[in-house]
């Protein structure tokens, strides 16, 4: 029976040889993961289910992100349980800051996840890992609790969208543009509970940071997962990392899809999101340029070295406008060392830039740029929501890493076309 | 299972950031997030719930973050269950997950009005609105789900079918 890449990596989980989309099925899980916001309630369930043991203590990873370092007492106390549980009970795959960054951007970077994967987190974003040719999808912490009791979920077969994206991207276009402009066409449900494939001869040429950044969007169009078949691309970057099996699903030619959106990127144009949905989503020509309070760059979305380096390259022998704040925030100590030692970091802090360490920061309005009442800001970050970053009067717009630094040059939105 | 109470109306896509803002997520207990529940949107939403009040909402209840503190706040405040002309994945999970009872129904959504008094038998699968003006076939729960309900939550379900 033909299969999608989505379909034949659960088949492989639930030891099938076969799955149909709407079929309810128990697979076996390679990876679980928490931070700090969601381990606590996680632990707390497996405590009551009354496990003695994780299933695997190499198969649990926990990461602290959220609130890390604490920002409070209450937020320290969260940390501090995750932190005894994974001591108790040996979790090989913990990090304490300094070794820690962002959970989507160190487990892909430490190799803990591979092609042909199955992996289940509790924080949506971890669809992100679908960009290595695994199934990634993000549940509640009661689930995931009962994951790292058992090993073991249920999931329901979700049919697939494929995304088809053709033609080359012009400058300053890139892979949060793609992504985008998808969500731009589906809508923030519009692919609720499906998974979304992306193809075609745009994605040959993506590198793995941009395929990170369009995977960790499927969420955002209400997808189960997100993911792209594995090529060499993939192969280069995950086999150094990795000693562990890799199996490199593809779909079948004949696959069934409930349905196929073609996405010319030929005459792409930067994509930004207007408050307050990710799928308000307007070519950067036809925004307003929106006078800007701060700018922020980083995240699960856009905290990688590619990210950083497009920053970089705007704000060379420029500075941020003089009422504009730019807080770049790199998404693990591997990709700030390598910006330090590339002049990426110096770059930004000649330019004016404030640079946090790494963790998810104000993308979640918790700490390090929260945003007071009726600031507007434009972030790299996945979601602009009434109240996401700070004060439920405040406005987000989202755009990608260059984009952004031209935005904070300039003190208001517009491209790198303007400098 | 019969829930009966007040309707707080919401639209589409209401997010889990609006049910819970994140700066409440340094602390995870019921009565915490409770108090926090719609802070921003619905100031005082928490302190004017009645016993049973029902939240009925549009299409994508719960998008966005996997955060369970969203269905525990609904569920701390004295939110009998939510109504919805869809919900979003993880959110949908959570709430089976935890015991809130969700129920999708597009007609009923259209027809009800915030204040209004509507009363739902989950069992019979039946939806009806103040002096039974009105009445809609509820959808069914799937029967996986009804099995977890049925245990008490997914902690149960699991406890009773023994880990492996």
């Amino acid at each position: 029976m033909p299969m999608t890449i989505t379909e034949k990596i659960l088949a492989a989980h639930a030891g099938a040889d076969s799955v149909m989309p709407g079929e309810i099925i128990q697979v076996d899980v390679d990876l679980a993961l928490a931070n700090d916001i969601t381990a606590p309630l996680a632990i707390e369930v497996f405590y009551k289910l009354g496990t003695q043991e994780v299933f695997h203590k190499d198969k649990v990873a926990l990461v602290p992100d959220h609130f890390v370092p604490n920002k409070d007492i209450a937020s320290a106390e969260q940390a501090k349980t995750m932190r005894l549980f994974a001591r108790k009970h040996q979790i090989t795959h913990y990090f304490e800051p300094g070794e820690s960054g962002i959970e989507h951007v160190i487990l892909p970077e430490k190799g803990l996840v591979v092609p042909g994967d199955l992996v289940m987190g509790a924080d949506s974003h971890t669809c992100t890992y679908g960009a290595l040719g695994a199934f990634a999808t993000g549940v509640g912490s009661t689930d995931l609790g009962v994951v790292m009791a058992t090993g073991q979920t249920w999931l329901k077969v979700p049919p697939t969208i494929k995304l088809v994206y053709e033609g080359t991207a012009g400058p300053w276009v890139g892979g949060k543009d793609l992504i985008l402009r998808a969500l731009g066409l589906l809508g923030v449900d519009g692919a609720a509970y499906k998974a979304l494939e992306f193809s075609g001869p745009t994605i040959k040429d993506l590198s793995m940071d941009q395929r990170f950044t369009m995977a960790n969007m499927a969420i955002e169009a209400g997808a189960k997962n997100g993911i792209f078949e594995p090529d060499q691309i993939t192969k280069d970057y995950a086999e150094p990392r990795s000693s562990r099996k890799q199996v490199c699903f593809s779909s079948d030619p004949d696959a069934v899809y409930e349905r196929t959106v073609h996405i010319d990127v030929n005459s792409l144009e930067p994509q930004i999101a207007l408050p307050h949905s990710p799928d308000h989503v307007r070519p950067l020509s036809k925004v307003d340029p929106v006078r800007l309070d701060q700018v922020f760059i980083g995240s699960c979305t856009n905290g990688r070295m590619e990210d950083l380096r497009a920053a970089a390259d705007i704000l060379k022998g420029r500075s941020v406008a003089g009422d504009t704040r730019l807080i770049v925030i790199p998404g693990s100590p591997d990709i700030y060392r390598e910006a330090v030692r590339d002049g990426i970091i110096e770059t930004l802090l000649d330019g004016g830039a404030v640079i946090g360490p790494p963790c998810c920061g104000p993308c979640l309005g918790g700490h390090m740029g929260v945003l007071a009442a009726g600031e507007k800001a434009l972030s790299t970050t996945n979601r602009n929501f009434v109240g996401r970053m700070g004060h439920p009067t405040s406005e987000i717009y989202l755009s990608n890493p260059s984009v952004a630094a031209a935005s904070a040059v300039l003190g208001r939105i517009g491209g790198p076309g303007e400098l | 299972m019969k829930c009966e109470g007040k309707v707080w109306k919401f639209g589409d896509d209401i997010d889990t950031d609006l049910i819970i803002p994140a700066r409440f997520l340094n602390v995870s207990d019921e009565k915490s997030l409770a108090e926090n529940c719609f802070a921003d949107v619905r100031p005082g939403f928490a302190q004017n719930i009645g016993p049973g009040d029902i939240i009925v909402a549009g299409r994508n209840f719960g998008c966005g973050s996997s955060r369970e503190h969203a269905p525990i706040a609904i569920k701390g405040v004295g939110i009998s269950m939510v109504i919805a002309k869809s919900f979003a994945r993880i959110f949908y999970r959570n709430a089976f997950n935890i015991g809130l009872p969700i129920v999708e129904s597009e007609a009923a959504v259209d027809v009800i009005s915030e204040g209004d008094w509507v009363s739902v038998d989950l069992e019979a699968g039946t939806l009806k609105t103040e002096n039974d003006s009105e009445s809609f076939v509820i959808q069914a729960i799937p029967a996986f789900m009804r099995e977890i309900i049925r245990a008490g939550g997914l902690v149960d379900y699991v406890k009773q079918r023994g880990l492996k």
